[in-house]
């Protein structure tokens, strides 16, 4: 064949790899976890994270803020610090709080972040005082069992 | 009687320990004479063609069947937990981590592997390459290293070619023939297939494949014995070595990558 035809083959070769590379990224892939646009730091402290994981999201009224960055745990006192990175087109006011919840009875676990109502927002490298841990299955079975067992002795008396 | 079982074991040994060396040591000879080669791009997009373009075919194909299947057999094992609405996760994360580099690998083992060893098996026995070697031309920076070369660029598009297709492919059997949600199949694909932590490390698989398939057929190729039947019996080698390769190799990556 022709040099010059082999070379438009290749070309053409490449670039319908280049494409389906650019599906996959664009069509099904997520770009936005790429994390082009900015971001900035927060820091909240749990008693207990249950089964949350890195890259997890931060949402505020069911849409994603931000995406949990890294956890790591406090020697002095027993919590897990987990480092939130806060899309930088969402402010929050200081005061607002964190919980962990499940997407659905048996999803994935993320972040819900609670507005407060303080008129300062929060900046880069803040810290958010107000947590509340995840719900582990086990407790809320045992409290279940004991509140159970409870009501079944006053009956008795 | 005892001593010499003890010895073929040990001569076994020895002589798998010899050639794997060996085969090292030639993987970073070609590495070494691969700067002399580059300054031929022509031969490079030669082989590119010859190893990529003429795989497409087949690659296509597969990867649309593959698709196809896996959206079939995902939407039966979801029904029941009325989780269909996951098929376009199911697919794309299996297909781009795991079965788009991998059956891309196998099948360019023996569509592209085969031919290498081949064309250079008889090189070697029509003495070739000893001919050029006479014209003070190595015959590994003129031969080897472009198909080399091409082998390490055409795999991974092909590769993603094949993911892409399958994707494709899940979507024609899962939302156009079974009727599950367009918007949830799409939505589903993209909250949870990352670009980094998926795609990229598949491109990065499939790259692997592509040196360690290339280099076993080209290297099966120039050590056969110049005979029509150790030509024959390297080609079958190259399918064989490349393939547990790829299985290797992939378990051992997806260990890395995917260990969270």
């Amino acid at each position: 064949m022709h040099r010059k035809t082999i070379d438009v083959w290749v070309g053409l070769f490449v670039l319908l790899g280049l494409a389906a590379l650019l599906f996959l990224a664009l069509k099904a892939g997520n770009m936005s976890t790429l994390s082009l646009n900015k971001t900035y730091a927060i820091t909240g402290k749990f008693d207990n994270i249950g089964g949350l994981k890195p890259q997890a999201p931060v949402k505020s009224a069911g849409v994603v803020v931000g995406r949990v960055g890294d956890i790591t745990f406090d020697n002095k006192t027993f919590q897990a610090v987990v480092t939130l990175d806060m899309d930088a087109s969402h402010q929050f006011p200081k005061d607002s709080s964190l919980k962990i919840l499940t997407a659905g009875l048996l999803g994935e676990q993320y972040i819900g972040i609670v507005p407060g109502g303080d008129t300062v927002n929060l900046a880069a490298g803040g810290r958010i005082n107000s947590t509340q841990s995840a719900a582990v299955l086990e407790d809320l079975i045992n409290q279940f069992i004991y509140s159970k067992a409870a009501d079944g002795k006053d009956t008795a008396k | 009687m005892i001593a010499g079982l003890l010895a073929r074991i040990g001569c076994y040994v020895r002589e798998s320990i010899e050639s794997v060396g060996y085969a090292t040591r030639s993987f970073f000879g070609l590495l070494a004479v691969s700067p002399g080669a580059m300054k031929r791009p022509a031969l490079i997009s030669e082989q590119i063609h010859f190893i990529g373009n003429y795989s497409l075919v087949i690659i296509t194909v597969s990867g649309l069947f593959v698709g196809m299947v896996l959206g079939l057999q995902g939407y039966i094992t979801l029904t029941p937990y009325g989780a269909e609405q996951k098929l376009g996760q199911v697919v794309a994360l299996a297909l781009v981590r795991e079965l788009g580099p991998v059956v891309t690998a196998l099948l360019f083992a023996g569509r592209a592997g085969t031919s290498l060893t081949a064309q250079i098996g008889l090189m070697k026995a029509g003495e070739q390459l000893s001919a050029m070697e006479m014209m003070a031309i190595n015959p590994i920076q003129r031969v080897l290293a472009p198909r080399f070369w091409a082998g390490v660029v055409a795999m991974p598009v092909l590769a993603t070619i094949f993911s892409a297709v399958g994707i494709l492919g899940g979507y024609l059997v899962g939302v156009q023939l079974i009727g599950v949600d367009e918007g949830a199949f799409w939505s589903q694909m993209q909250a949870n297939v990352d670009v980094r932590a998926d795609v990229l490390n598949g491109v990065i698989k499939s790259l692997v494949f592509g040196i360690a398939v290339t280099f076993t057929a080209l290297f099966q190729g120039y050590h056969a014995e110049p005979t029509p039947e150790d030509v024959s019996r390297a080609t079958t080698r190259t399918v064989v070595i490349a393939s547990l390769m790829v299985w290797g190799l992939d378990f051992v990556m997806t260990a890395i990558m995917f260990n969270k």
